[in-house]
């Protein structure tokens, strides 16, 4: 291995704390028996305890019941386990109904798609160029049919923050099950369980320097969720399968170690990086709003070049970031969420996606800049588009 | 450290050869590709009287490989006759890297085309054009063949993947044996549309699918 690169795709993976393994070591190697077997022998009750002690912390982090929390693989599976699970659940009862933004992260966007084959009905809100969903649309959306409305926190690429408060009243008056991925805002921003009246909200600490491999699921009391994958009787019997202890032993500590100030320094850097950028280097835009954007994210458009081109430049220079492109993905699809937002293909093709975490500095955010800065020089150099007669 | 690259394609990537614009081309394309968004723009400079490709450079809007290709084809190009340097495919542009990526060809396979075109361009503009033929099933198989399938880096009609096509009244329908969900659906739809369009008597394309 080379030397560590300055690591800004934190919406992606974070390094985990060292802190964060301490607490997890003793589940691999002394406690290392499931939770189920509390009635065998005494290790089991150990696994028992430790795992009842991570629920109650990430309960009681948002003030929820600890019977209200669910340990899951991943916020991927936390969000099958909202869409099929209510589907499962009220489909054949109430109606076969789904809202989702269109900007929605895959794990809800794609089950979304997949109960839509199976004959549920979907319905996309658009947002506007920030990222928002207009919430008169997003009322007139619901019909008595409507079973779920899934709207995410904030959004994975652009960083925009939803106003789920309101969204999940408006949801309990109309009297519809409201889901939200909270992945990219959990414990960056408040998260209130009794003022966001959400019935199913996804959280993961893979963005928060955890582990990954667990993630979960806030299911509030009474929320209809019909088991939707098959297997054992754990989790309520709402999710099967041996319980990760030291994964949500890890989360709990995870979440733990997250401090305001932190998050202060973060939001720092972003805003600092996005001004020198949009004053420093030409003909780039900011994509999702100013303020309202998770404090760890900037995603900005460099005209007139491609983003894997980006990247990897930027690679060679010891820095890793992350690209709207199509051809950085593996659909070979634009970025979605900057063709929702209005965007057109060439805006997509630009988009760089910088996410600051713990370990970084405003040193390293200087340095990116000035990276970026060369980069774009040389590539616009080398583009038919763009150039300043 | 091991990049889906080659080391060919990242050293071309990182020092690109034939950079940039020739005043006063003798022929020149801009390819675009709507599936990706990437863009390349060759420049050609033709010795009139042996038909050799004096000078030739390119300018790149896209990713990794796009850059690369456009690099190489410059260099296998240039001192070719027009006939030599038409032959210049994708397979040859990609052995001389070292290996592209399957999932990379359709952003390489423009600066093939991109060299292509520059060379019609200048035959159009010198009078070496035969007659306009009008357009047969045959004419849209071979086009198809510049279509890639992404998950195998080969062309459709080479992967069996063209189920039937038709040519009725300046309407061409292509039929392409894959389910309309496929990870790569509308990819290849842009990329036949963007072939067959430009056809000069082809007024509409539909693209389908069999699922």
């Amino acid at each position: 291995m080379t030397e560590r690169p300055v690591f800004l795709d934190n919406a992606a993976a974070t390094r985990m704390d060292e802190r964060v393994l301490e607490a997890m070591k003793p589940y691999f190697f002394d406690v290392y028996s499931v939770a189920s077997s509390e009635f065998g022998y005494t290790l089991g009750i150990e696994s028992r305890e430790a795992l009842d002690r991570a629920r109650k912390t990430l309960a009681h982090y948002v003030g929820a019941a600890e019977d209200e929390f669910v340990f899951t693989s991943g916020s991927t599976e936390s969000g099958n386990m909202a869409l099929k699970g209510v589907a499962l659940a009220l489909g054949e009862k109430k109606g076969k109904h789904i809202i989702i933004s269109r900007i929605e992260d895959f794990p809800v966007l794609h089950s979304a798609k997949s109960l839509e084959k199976q004959g549920l009905s979907l319905t996309y809100l658009d947002v506007d160029h920030e990222g928002f969903v207009d919430l008169d649309k997003l009322r007139d959306a619901i019909t008595d049919k409507t079973i779920l409305v899934s709207i995410q926190h904030a959004n994975q690429e652009i960083g925009t923050v939803q106003d789920i408060e309101t969204i999940s009243r408006i949801c309990k008056e109309k009297e519809v099950l409201f889901h939200t991925d909270a992945s990219h805002t959990f414990t960056r921003l408040p998260l209130d369980f009794n003022k966001v009246t959400a019935d199913l909200i996804t959280v993961s600490p893979h963005t928060i320097h955890g582990p990954k491999g667990i993630g979960g699921l806030y299911i509030r009391k009474g929320t209809p969720v019909a088991k939707w994958m098959d297997g054992g009787f754990q989790e309520f019997n709402l999710r099967g399968g041996l319980e990760n202890i030291p994964g949500a032993v890890g989360f709990a500590r995870a979440v733990e170690l997250v401090t305001e100030e932190e998050t202060k320094t973060i939001q720092s850097m972003r805003d600092h990086l996005i001004d020198r950028v949009l004053a420093e280097i030409p003909d780039t835009t900011l994509n999702g709003p100013r303020w309202e954007r998770v404090p760890q994210n900037a995603n900005i458009s460099f005209h007139f070049v491609e983003g894997e081109s980006i990247t990897l430049h930027l690679d060679m220079r010891g820095f890793a970031v992350s690209t709207g492109s199509a051809c950085f993905s593996r659909s070979l699809e634009a970025s979605h969420v900057i063709m929702g937002i209005g965007g057109d293909h060439e805006r997509a093709h630009g988009s760089i996606r910088f996410t600051m975490g713990r370990y970084n500095d405003m040193d390293e955010v200087n340095a990116v800049v000035d990276a970026m800065s060369e980069v774009v020089h040389q590539l616009r150099e080398i583009s038919p588009l763009g150039k300043r007669e | 450290m091991k990049f889906p690259y080659s080391e060919k394609v990242l050293e071309h990537f990182k020092h690109p050869r034939n950079v940039g614009k020739i005043e006063n081309p003798d022929g020149n394309a801009l390819e675009g590709s709507p599936a990706c968004g990437d863009m390349v723009a060759v420049y050609i400079k033709v010795d009139s009287d042996t038909n050799r490709i004096e000078d030739v450079k390119f300018e790149s809007y896209g990713c990794a490989s796009n850059i690369a290709t456009g690099s190489i084809i410059t260099e296998l190009a240039k001192g070719k006759t027009l006939d030599e340097a038409k032959k210049i495919d994708w397979k040859e542009a990609s052995e001389a890297l070292g290996g592209l990526p399957p999932i990379k060809a359709h952003c390489s396979v423009l600066a093939v085309e991109g060299l292509r075109s520059a060379i019609q361009n200048y035959e159009e503009r010198h009078g070496l054009v035969k007659e306009r033929k009008a357009t047969t099933v045959e004419i849209v198989r071979n086009r198809l063949k510049r279509v890639m399938n992404p998950l195998s880096g080969l062309d459709l009609v080479r992967t069996n993947l063209v189920k039937d096509v038709e040519v009725h009244d300046g309407v061409v329908r292509v039929v392409i044996d894959i389910p309309s969900d496929h990870q790569f659906a509308n990819n290849i739809r842009d990329e036949i549309l963007e072939k067959i369009e430009p056809l000069w008597d082809v007024k509409q394309v539909v693209v389908e699918f069999t699922e």
